[in-house]
């Protein structure tokens, strides 16, 4: 088997003991990798109807197909467990250099089971497994904890997934960093924490090989050089920071917590002004040939020395929606978070939903006390130092704000209705618990389902929904019968991308068009070139929906009903005063069409459930079994 | 850092191009072992900070310490070139070279324990590969003599008509 070493990696950190699990060749081409294989792990190994943040739920990961080989923007991997966020599935896709020692260490997966009682670095070293004491790591931030242990094991070479002190401190919005990229989402930095897994680290010094190498390098140069053209150019210039100012301009920049569209501050925090202002270097994941990554850093005044990865989604969430204009200040708050070990936007998210709790009454200042400001500080909108603040007082869940927005927006709002008789759930910004994206949705009506039935929440990654709302394929304000197939489609264009793992800003490269007939037939001879299997397009396309039911399918295991697509009380009840996305809501009647015509395009029952011959056809027998209806 | 003053050619990389990609190490161990790993790479990125990323290969040194300094006699160096040849009967792995290289440009290699260094692909028709598939036209084989005239050139241009020339 090439691409493949057939092997899954079981290691258990109560007993410290590990053992080898062989995977038949049938079970990848089914699963393939990325998120899609992290999540079926996630489904053979958790004890169902487990605490989030108890031993039964395993960390598990899965290498990229094309980790560690020259296929560009292939150096990715993908990560699950039940997510102490949400509680259903939380799949993330990381690039770093970390997949690509792991393919060299010829581990297909890694599944962490059980919890150490000590805090504990795990060390994969090729074949070899130790474990380490971390005691000493405790508190380094997630860069200086991937230095130590470089400088600790003696070889650069050396590549880490760690924690920063937010996971150590159980933050639900905590995540795992690796190379300055993230497993970002659905809070997996409190799940290794609740392990007491500061670290796990790997060496791998085997070559790797692939069938047909000479096609894969003729392939691979051709998208590397299309990827220096004009599909990319957006992305190398500027980055992902250049959508501050389309959205803004659409109505549909998240503005004070969702209040508004349109950020009057916009250009003060766009991707134009980071450029001319405040750019130190663009930089690539593992093995990318597009660069993207735009650093900020800040020279001088208060928050001299931050340097952090300024992308789109970390700006709206601790800059527009925060109502923070103050470039370094937002800067500072990226920094903290990446080297603390938060995720950006569910953390800028949750400070927005506190700040308009502030500006409604329902803090006073005295609920923001903390070391450096004793007496408590105005947490208005705007304010760019409540939110650099917030951002450490989360991460160390200090005192009584710092913890409580350490549980995520849901149990939060949650916990201050039910303390302090209020209705905050009006403003709070989550579907299934996990924090809203940068798009705001009240305009965005194919967007809007997508989000709403998102197996891990809202999350603007696994659903490609925007695309035909924001490029005028369909009218964007209201809803029609071809939103179902539309959410189906966008989403299962998207796990096939999360599940090689591809970066999907590679998606014109292939043959300038970015469609399935675009992308499907190049991708098939990039599988083909690696593992030689025979795939075509339609295979590929079966990657999707596969990656797309397994993660329903946990999530129907989890207890997931209906009920559970549903989209923030603010998206459906409470209209835009001004900007072009003003005087527009989310019907429940809408929605509730939306979530019927969606489950009929894929196949499911009205109550959103799977039939067990749907599964059976996607060869997914087993599941049939235990999920099917 | 210390500076070769060679006449020889080498591959120098712009750190102000180099974003990290590493994809010079999966083309040159592939060239060299028909496999993709970065143990095996004769250019050898170097990640010093969030934001600093260059890479290091052999600096064809004009009386290359590294060959005064091997015991075995197995490096010599191309009169014309200034690539550095490896005797694998005389080499025996026990690291002297490296030792007496400041650059860090030559390695070990893991199966053999000989030692290996850049050789500009000298029996490629289409030289260094790292450089053909650097996608931001980083690495360029050059001369230090040449990287100075052009730094001269850079500073011209800078002082009189301004940073964005």
């Amino acid at each position: 088997m090439y691409g493949y070493s057939g092997k899954i990696l079981h290691i258990d950190l109560a007993t410290r003991k590990t053992r080898v699990e062989s995977k038949p060749e049938a079970w990848y081409k089914i699963y393939i990798g990325g998120v899609s294989m992290a999540s079926r792990l996630c489904w053979e190994n958790i004890e169902v109807g487990c605490d989030p943040l108890s031993p039964g739920n395993p960390i598990c990961i899965a290498n990229g197909l094309f980790a560690g080989t020259p296929v560009p923007v292939g150096g990715k991997y993908g990560m699950a467990s039940r997510s102490p966020l949400t509680g259903f599935i939380g799949d993330s896709m990381s690039s770093s250099w970390f997949t690509v020692a792991l393919k060299r260490a010829r581990w297909d997966g890694i599944v962490i089971h059980g919890a150490s009682d000590d805090w504990v670095h795990v060390f994969i070293d090729d074949d070899r497994v130790e474990f380490r004491d971390a005691s000493h790591l405790l508190g380094f931030g997630t860069t200086e904890t991937e230095e130590a242990i470089r400088e600790e094991l003696g070889d650069d070479q050396v590549r880490s997934a760690t924690i920063g002190p937010a996971g150590e401190n159980l933050v639900r919005v905590a995540n795992v960093s690796n190379d300055g990229r993230k497993a970002g989402r659905t809070g997996h930095g409190a799940v290794w924490g609740s392990k007491k897994l500061k670290a796990l680290s790997i060496r791998g010094t085997h070559g790797v090989q692939v069938a047909d190498p000479e096609t894969l390098l003729k392939l691979s140069f051709d998208i590397l050089q299309a990827a220096q053209g004009p599909h990319t150019q957006k992305y190398r210039i500027l980055g992902t920071s250049s959508n501050v100012l389309n959205m803004n301009k659409l109505g549909l920049l998240p503005t004070r917590n969702y209040q508004q569209g349109t950020f009057e501050d916009a250009e003060l925090v766009s991707g134009e002004y980071l450029h001319e202002h405040y750019k130190a270097k663009t930089i690539a994941c593992a093995q990318c040939p597009i660069a993207c990554e735009q650093v900020g850093y800040v020279k001088e005044g208060p928050y001299a020395g931050a340097m952090g990865h300024v992308e789109y989604e970390s700006l709206y969430a601790l800059s527009s929606n925060c109502g923070v204009s103050d470039f370094p200040a937002v800067i500072q708050a990226i920094t903290n978070c990446n080297e603390l070990g938060l995720d950006t936007m569910s953390s800028g998210v949750i400070i927005s939903w506190a700040m308009e709790c502030y500006e409604r009454g329902v803090f006073t200042k005295e609920d923001f006390k903390c070391e450096k400001y004793p007496e408590g500080f105005e947490a208005n909108f705007g304010n760019g130092e409540a939110v650099v603040t917030l951002t450490e007082m989360m991460a160390n869940r200090e005192g009584y704000m710092g913890n409580l927005l350490a549980e995520g927006t849901r149990r939060a709002c949650a916990q201050v209705d039910q303390e302090r008789s209020t209705e905050t759930y009006k403003w709070a910004m989550h579907i299934k618990g996990l924090e809203c994206p940068g798009y705001d949705a009240r305009t965005l009506k194919t967007f809007a389902l997508g989000l709403a039935a998102g197996t891990r929440g809202a999350c603007h990654n696994r659903t490609a929904a925007y695309d035909p709302d924001i490029k005028g394929e369909v009218d964007r304000f209201s809803v029609d019968e071809t939103r179902g197939k539309l959410a189906k489609s966008t989403e299962e264009y998207a796990a096939v991308y999360d599940t090689l793992p591809l970066c999907k800003f590679i998606r014109r490269c292939f043959t300038g068009k970015a469609d399935r007939a675009g992308a499907w037939p190049a991708i098939a001879n990039l599988i083909n070139a690696t593992t030689g299997w025979d795939f075509d397009y339609d295979d590929v396309d079966l990657i999707g929906e596969r990656a797309h039911t397994i993660k329903k399918a946990f999530n129907i295991r989890e207890g997931w009903t209906r009920e559970d697509d549903h989209l923030p009380y603010r998206w459906q009840h409470d209209p835009m005063e001004v900007g072009p996305s003003a005087g527009y809501v989310v019907t429940e009647e809408e929605l509730e069409y939306l979530k019927d015509i969606y489950y009929e395009a894929k196949g499911w029952t009205k109550d959103g459930l799977i039939p067990k011959e749907k599964l059976i056809a996607l060869g997914m027998d087993d599941v049939a079994e235990e999920i099917g209806v | 850092m210390p500076a070769s003053t060679s006449k020889y050619q080498y591959i120098a990389n712009d750190p102000q191009k180099c974003t990290g990609c590493q994809l010079c190490e999966y083309i040159c161990s592939y060239t060299k072992t028909g496999e993709f790993n970065t143990y095996r790479s004769l250019i050898r990125t170097v990640r010093a900070h969030k934001i600093l990323m260059t890479s290091v290969s052999c600096r064809t040194c004009e009386d290359a310490p590294c060959v005064i300094a091997c015991p075995r006699d197995a490096l010599s160096q191309d009169p014309i070139t200034g690539i550095i040849h490896i005797d694998a009967d005389r080499c025996n792995g026990c690291a002297w070279c490296i030792e007496a290289c400041d650059f860090g440009a030559i390695s070990i290699n893991p199966e053999t324990k000989l030692v290996e260094i850049c050789d500009l692909c000298e029996d490629l028709e289409d030289g260094p590969q790292c450089i053909k598939w650097c996608p931001k036209e980083a690495l360029e084989l050059t001369t230090p003599d040449r990287r100075a005239q052009k730094a001269r050139h850079k500073l011209a241009i800078e002082e009189v008509l301004g940073p964005r020339g």
